[in-house]
């Protein structure tokens, strides 16, 4: 059954087609290793055995009509921030805890459309706030590469799901590297997309202008495949753009002769650890050999992404996350004084440390007095980090660096001192602060064994040309095929 | 510029977030490191330069001023803490 946790998207479909197997094995097959492996690894939150073989039979009576889609019968994982009907869809947090959602996020209406069955729903931090899944109000997530070290996060689940082959493919979101610094860490591909083109109709809101889905898998061509389901118009979300579907496996067999990458030599600089350092550098060695022809380029603003990040993200999340007052749904303290009482104790009780603090700097930077030297100086800033990029797309096709600054680090290593915690997300989030889209894909190992990630930005809409480059890559390397040692003994 | 002690219950009220005299220290010192790092952006010249409060820079859509969903009521207050006769119940306000 190895060849089935290999295989990719497209090669599963085909197997289901031609009756090799059956939606229902297969579902069988990614649960049995969920109840096998995920005790230890803890990447589930929600997996409902009975509910995701029922899916798994309606798909197979599609595949017997001869109507199968593109996904039809394939089970999928879905991160805990989706609203999906009918199942918990806690984001993590205990506010939570007890949410049934009423109703589907218009990525879960995407890929039930597209004949998907959900095999669970993933860990995550607490509102998708954290670098390192430690933050979960359901207990942190463990890399399968190494399960005394972190898988990253806020998308350590999804991550670390399919590092270990518990699912064939996950969705997840990045607000400033929660796809791409987990993926990175577990030794996955994961993709965030230009802002807007995935919906954020469900996806329970941390910080809107930053927010956005994004497909997780083991290789590039999944990657494409994925996004060819969640990307498109939605008039649900005020900031989804209106653009022709495109297909974004279409270039996947191009070669790159000739391909422009710009490496941002503040990225090269200090605070990278040299076992990234050393892994990335082959990278680059290995698209020269393909034809790429490097360029020195410099995003000088992008040495401030960090505080302006941790500025815009909070104050944006200050606001979304007023909805939880312990009213409509979620949790509400058990005993209370007065109204005013209850939402601070409901508040208080409901969310970890880590959602308190990005709720207080939030409200902090919004307050009367402070508004122009923190918001306004950090949204200056902003547009600051977006014309570098612009600047640096004349001269280049795609910009690459390392995805992190250090392998996966060890439990407990940070979650004490967030600024520590805060400053892992240098290399991502001003993807996000200037709404590109960028990606991570395995390019080799540092220290003690654990993945590095290339990270590799586009401009706005070039996913198409950013997977292509990375399956290139794939089709000349095999560090995305590696397997966690342990996983089979784990 | 630096956060307070005074600061925190400040905005912990605006926030709605209780924070106890037994808390308020450590919540204190972990948001005053944060802010020192935040700091770092009053080092760069902006002037001139305009806010950019949305990745691509463009404006949010419009959508028609009618109704477009469904009445699932019963549904969304299924899940709620405390619910009477289709109302959402919160303690008194106003004796």
């Amino acid at each position: 059954m190895s060849s089935i946790q290999q295989a990719g998207l497209a090669e599963l479909a085909t197997m289901l087609r031609d009756r090799k197997i059956s939606s229902v094995e297969l579902t069988q097959h990614f649960l049995d290793r969920i109840a096998e492996f995920d005790r230890v690894l803890n990447a589930f939150i929600t997996v409902d055995r009975e509910r995701s073989l029922a899916g798994a039979r309606d798909a197979d009576k599609v595949i017997a009509a001869g109507k199968a889609g593109a996904l039809t019968g394939i089970p999928i994982a879905h991160k805990d921030i989706f609203c999906t009907r009918g199942w918990l869809t806690s984001c993590g947090s205990k506010m939570l805890a007890n949410f049934i959602s009423p109703y589907d996020a218009h990525l879960i209406e995407r890929f039930a459309e597209a004949g998907a069955v959900i095999l669970g729903k993933t860990n995550m931090d607490e509102f998708a706030m954290g670098s390192s899944t430690e933050t979960s109000f359901f207990g942190p997530v463990k890399n399968p590469w190494d399960t005394g070290a972190v898988p990253g996060g806020s998308s350590g689940g999804s991550a670390a799901c399919i590092a270990a082959r518990l699912a064939p493919a996950a969705t997840a979101t990045d607000t400033g590297g929660s796809i791409r610094q987990p993926a990175a860490f577990t030794g996955v591909c994961g993709l965030k997309p230009t802002y807007g083109l995935v919906s954020r109709y469900g996806m329970i809101a941390f910080a809107s202008s930053l927010d956005q889905a994004g497909p997780m898998a083991k290789s590039a061509a999944d990657v494409a495949q994925l996004l060819n389901v969640m990307a498109g118009f939605d008039a649900r979300d005020s900031t989804s753009v209106e653009r022709a579907a495109e297909d974004y496996a279409r270039d996947l067999g191009a070669p790159l002769a000739g391909l422009r990458i710009g490496l941002p030599r503040e990225y090269f600089g200090e605070g990278l650890a040299p076992d990234v350092g050393r892994a990335v550098e082959g990278a680059l060695a290995q698209f020269r050999k393909l034809g790429a022809l490097i360029v020195d380029i410099s995003l000088p603003a992008s040495g401030h992404a960090v505080p302006v990040y941790y500025v815009i993200a909070p104050a944006e999340a200050s606001s979304n996350l007023s909805r939880f007052d312990g009213v409509r749904y979620g949790h509400r303290a058990p005993a209370y004084a007065d109204l005013a009482d209850m939402y601070c104790k409901t508040r208080a009780q409901g969310f970890g440390d880590e959602v308190k603090r990005r709720i207080l700097i939030g409200t902090y930077v919004l307050s009367h007095g402070y508004y122009d030297a923190y918001y306004l100086k950090a949204q200056k800033i902003r547009r600051l980090i977006a014309r570098d990029y612009a600047d640096a797309f004349k001269r280049c096709d795609v910009i690459m660096g390392p995805t992190a600054p250090s392998v996966a680090f060890e439990f407990s290593a940070k979650s004490e001192d967030p600024v520590q915690m805060y400053l892992n997300d240098i290399y991502t989030v001003a993807a996000n602060l200037a709404g590109l889209p960028a990606m991570s894909i395995p390019c080799g190992f540092g220290d003690k064994g654990r993945p590095v990630g290339l990270q590799i930005t586009g401009d706005y809409f070039a996913e198409a040309k950013m997977l292509r480059v990375a399956h290139q890559y794939q089709l000349a390397t095999d560090w995305h095929a590696r397997v966690p040692q342990g996983v089979k003994g784990l | 510029m630096t956060i307070s002690l005074d600061d925190v219950r400040r905005v912990a009220y605006l926030a709605r977030i209780e924070v106890t005299d037994a808390e308020v220290v450590a919540v204190h010192e972990k948001l005053a490191g944060v802010f020192g790092m935040i700091e770092q952006m009053q080092k760069i010249d902006t002037e001139g330069v305009e806010p950019m409060s949305h990745g691509q820079d463009i404006p949010l859509r419009q959508r028609a001023d009618k109704v477009t969903e469904i009445d699932r009521h019963e549904a969304f207050q299924a899940i709620a803490p405390q619910v009477e006769n289709s109302l959402y119940l919160v303690p008194r306000v106003i004796e």
